[in-house]
């Protein structure tokens, strides 16, 4: 047995110790917004925050995430930079298929809340782990600018 | 946009949720109001003039789309025709999946249900004007009739029926139960362009609110009460069969209930997708390679090169290419490959699947409902009506979701399971059991003039015909397969005598090739947009000018290269290790011109800096959906020049992840400017497109930097090699 603090929510879960959170958020507690994508840490569609810090949870165990604060996409929006990324993501129409865009925001999320003011290299270093294969590019760096520049939401 | 189930809320207690998230978006931000899209098979509203339209008493319409959004922002841009006709705000509409249908929800410019080919637009341009006019003529006589009134007195006005002499107003809502009664009008006329106040008018995409917090529900995240998880193995070796698995092993994984056997699969079902992996794991899955143990890419490539020697099926034969180009003062000549190529969208392949005593229900995300439908009838034996595909969004389409292997795979599984099952497939499998873009052999010839002008072009294609396996052999007419040679057979160029022929030469058997994004068109236009190239330099031109000299009869395409040219500064000189190159892609009714400008470091290193492209697609529906669909098709093509191969060896797929199928990330990405013509012509295909013509517009571009010429894709580390 396992408690996992899933978005302010205490759940405890008989699991395996080396389950990836990714499976354990999709699987076990029917929490979809997280996507699977590679199972290696190559894609970044997985992300989600411990603790504030981005984490690829396809290759994370559960049992590292135990006493931490685990976001997923379905809280993001309840933080300030996860608003604004939400909502810059919007207004600059973003998404295509969208598959991956849980994983985008959860990385940008976690640039802006740390970065005022990223730079070109600092978005291509906090952006480079997520892969999409629509070619959203261009406007997430877009977005991310207007997201950071943007007021209190 | 919320994806919901059937068993979700009520209609009404979401719309008031939408109403509050919605509005307070739209205070703070000037977003759009979120819009709804529904699993299919539902049906309450009392107004359903059409199979695309459906309007309830409260007014609220639900669009039933025969497409399906993969990113390409269908569902945006069907719904903006329907909205334009029958006077409504687009951000309004609820929208659901189709259920399969091949005739109801066929698209008019294929034939059956096929989101692909760049052709939603073009299909439903008319159709579905028409299906929104015929609602509005519907509403308007029911309201002119209640009232007494002529309806020509009568005007539809954002979901209302006004009268205008008094300025009585009813809602569409109110007038349901009455248009329901009357006939459907045959013929309507439909706005002239000049009356439009939606198509041009770039409008935010209804599928984003889903996409941006998760909600947003794809075929991998379809979960039902009792739902087992499966991972699939199928023979690493293209033909080979399961010889034996360890099931105790297997089943001794916490979680494990079952292991599945198929000839040339095996799945282990169990609670959760990590207790399915690590039980495939221990199965540890042993393999009868078959006969294709010992193939290899040298043998494939073999196949392909030597009959490639002889002539192939006569695709187009204007003159005596061969005699004039032996005579020509200049021949020129070349051997270009292209590489097998994954789709690597980024869900995963995966289907869940429930069979009861009352049929099969199949929740997937598929560009072909119709054909995924007909292939589950075909292995059940149920009837048509028991089979019932639930589409999805899809995580990227690109092609692959035009084949249903992997639904056949999970209702194969699914025969064997107690219970609903998802089927999902790891990335290594994805990869490894794709159906590929063929690899391609072409020989290509030209003769110039003394001046440098061509006066023969001779081409031939050799490779895997996708329409041959996908529509039947029967469907391959004369032995041309008409996508292989698109865009080589009739591209624009006035090259003289011309000579296009093709020699069909399948892979090992077992291994599938299929549809990729920008199909025919994007392995033509980097040949015949390469070649092009190589004739500039044999004739000391400028290849913009040498271009531009030979499409007299292309006014489209010449517009096109020169804004992209004018854009770029082309001629303007630059340092020494960049270059720019151009190229032209006349396809899917559209034209793009880009181009490329490229950085090769001293190293060999080539890294795209900036992507400049014109792109008239006559009609502009959603403007800035075909600017999304350029910078895509942009990112999606430059993926696959620079790094994207499959190789076989020993039978079987060498490549495995995203670590060795290699696709362009955000650090690598260009600046991209994309320019829009606006006319009114027929309405083009945007998906596709911007991927045809980057592959040859870069590798112009490498020439232009570095002399060497890219005759083999991808780019990889050739021009390291030769620094």
């Amino acid at each position: 047995m396992i408690t996992l603090n899933v978005n302010g929510t205490l759940r405890n879960l008989d699991i395996p110790d080396d389950m990836p959170l990714l499976w354990a958020l999709r699987d076990v507690l029917n929490m979809t917004g997280t996507k699977f994508g590679c199972g290696m840490g190559l894609c970044g569609a997985c992300t989600i925050h411990i603790d504030g810090f981005p984490t690829r949870s396809c290759v994370t165990p559960v049992s590292a995430a135990a006493n931490k604060r685990i976001t997923t996409i379905e809280a993001i929006g309840n933080t300030s930079a996860g608003k604004k990324v939400q909502a810059a993501w919007l207004a600059l129409d973003v998404p295509q298929c969208g598959y991956c865009q849980s994983g985008q925001i959860m990385s940008a999320s976690a640039l802006v809340a740390a970065n005022a003011k990223p730079s070109d290299g600092d978005i291509d270093a906090a952006m480079a782990g997520n892969i999409c294969r629509c070619g959203t590019y261009p406007r997430i760096r877009a977005a991310i600018k207007k997201a950071a520049g943007d007021k209190e939401v | 946009m919320a994806t919901r189930e059937l068993d979700s809320p009520s209609r009404r207690g979401f719309l008031t949720a939408t109403a509050a998230i919605g509005g307070g978006l739209l205070l703070g931000f000037g977003l759009p109001a979120r819009s709804e899209v529904r699993d299919t098979l539902t049906t309450d509203a009392p107004f359903a003039p059409n199979a695309f339209l459906r309007i309830d008493r409260t007014g609220k319409v639900t669009f039933v789309s025969p497409m399906i959004e993969m990113g390409q922002g269908t569902y945006t841009s069907l719904p903006m025709l329907i909205a334009e006709e029958l006077e409504i705000d687009v951000d309004a509409i609820a929208i659901e999946h189709s259920p399969a249908d091949d005739k109801v929800y066929a698209n008019p410019a294929i034939g059956i249900q096929m989101t692909g080919a760049s052709k939603s637009i073009r299909g439903f341009y008319g159709p579905l004007r028409q299906a929104g006019a015929a609602a509005r003529v519907m509403l308007v006589t029911a309201a002119a009739q209640g009232w007494k009134v002529d309806p020509s007195a009568c005007r539809a006005e954002s979901g209302t029926v006004v009268h205008t002499a008094s300025g009585r107003k009813l809602g569409y809502g109110a007038l349901v139960d009455a248009a329901a009664k009357l006939p459907v009008p045959e013929k309507i006329a439909l706005k002239e362009p000049a009356q439009f106040k939606l198509i041009g008018t770039p409008h935010r995409r209804l599928d984003c609110a889903g996409k941006v917090d998760g909600t947003a529900k794809f075929g991998i995240d379809t979960r039902l009460p009792g739902m087992k998880f499966a991972v699939l193995a199928q023979s690493p070796t293209f033909g080979g069969k399961l010889r034996a698995v360890d099931e105790a092993k297997a089943k001794a994984v916490r979680g494990v209930s079952q292991v599945v056997r198929l000839d040339d699969a095996v799945a282990v079902v169990a609670s959760h997708t990590f207790a399915a992996k690590q039980g495939l794991a221990a199965a540890n899955p042993q393999w009868d390679p078959g006969p294709n143990a010992k193939v290899s890419m040298t043998d494939i490539v073999g196949q392909l090169a030597r009959p490639s020697e002889k002539p192939g099926a006569v695709a187009r034969h204007e003159g005596d290419a061969a005699r004039v180009i032996a005579a020509a003062a200049h021949k020129v000549e070349a051997v270009y490959e292209q590489p097998f190529l994954a789709h690597a969208t980024m869900e995963p392949m995966n289907c869940t699947v429930q069979i009861t005593k009352d049929g099969c229900d199949v929740w997937v995300g598929t560009q072909v409902p119709g054909m995924t439908q007909a292939a589950v009838v075909k292995l059940t034996g149920l009837k048509r009506e028991q089979v019932r595909i639930h589409n999805h969004l899809l995580g990227g389409g690109f092609g692959r979701r035009l084949d249903y292997d992997g639904t056949v795979r999970a209702v194969q599984i699914a025969q064997q399971v107690s219970g609903p099952v998802q089927v999902i497939w790891m990335r290594e499998e994805d990869i490894q059991h794709d159906m590929y873009r063929p690899h391609y052999y072409d020989r290509i010839s030209a003769g110039l003039d003394a001046q440098g002008k061509p006066v023969g072009w001779s081409h031939r294609i050799a490779g895997s015909s996708i329409i041959a396996r996908y529509y039947g052999p029967a469907a391959v007419k004369n032995g041309v397969d008409r996508d292989a040679v698109e865009a080589s057979a009739n591209q624009p160029y006035d090259v003289g005598a011309i000579h296009v022929d093709y020699v069909q030469q399948e892979p090992p058997a077992g291994m599938h090739t299929s549809w990729w994004r920008g199909v025919g068109a994007t392995r033509g236009t980097f040949v015949v947009e390469s070649f092009m190239d190589e004739l500039a330099v044999g004739a000391k031109r400028d290849s913009l000018a040498y271009r531009i000299a030979l499409l007299d009869k292309q006014p489209r395409a010449k517009n096109v290269l020169q804004i992209a040219a004018e854009q770029s500064g082309w001629g303007k000189p630059l340092p020494a290790g960049r270059g720019r190159g151009i190229a032209l892609c006349i396809g899917f009714g559209s034209f793009v011109a880009q181009v490329v400008e490229v950085n090769v470091a001293k190293n060999g290193a080539v890294n795209p800096t900036q992507v400049w492209c014109a792109v008239d697609c006559g009609v502009q529906v959603n403007p800035d959906t075909i600017r999304a669909q350029m910078e895509s098709g942009i990112v999606f093509g430059l993926s696959a020049a620079l790094y994207g191969e499959i190789t076989i060896k020993d039978g079987r797929v060498e490549q495995t992840n995203f670590g060795d199928y290699r696709v362009l990330r955000i650090h690598e990405t260009p600046r991209i400017d994309v320019v829009l013509v606006k006319n009114l012509e027929a309405p083009g295909g945007i998906g596709e497109p911007g991927t045809s013509c980057v592959m040859p517009a870069l590798t112009n571009a490498i020439f232009a930097a570095t002399g060497k010429r890219i005759r083999k894709l991808p780019v990889a580390d050739q021009v390291r090699e030769t620094v």
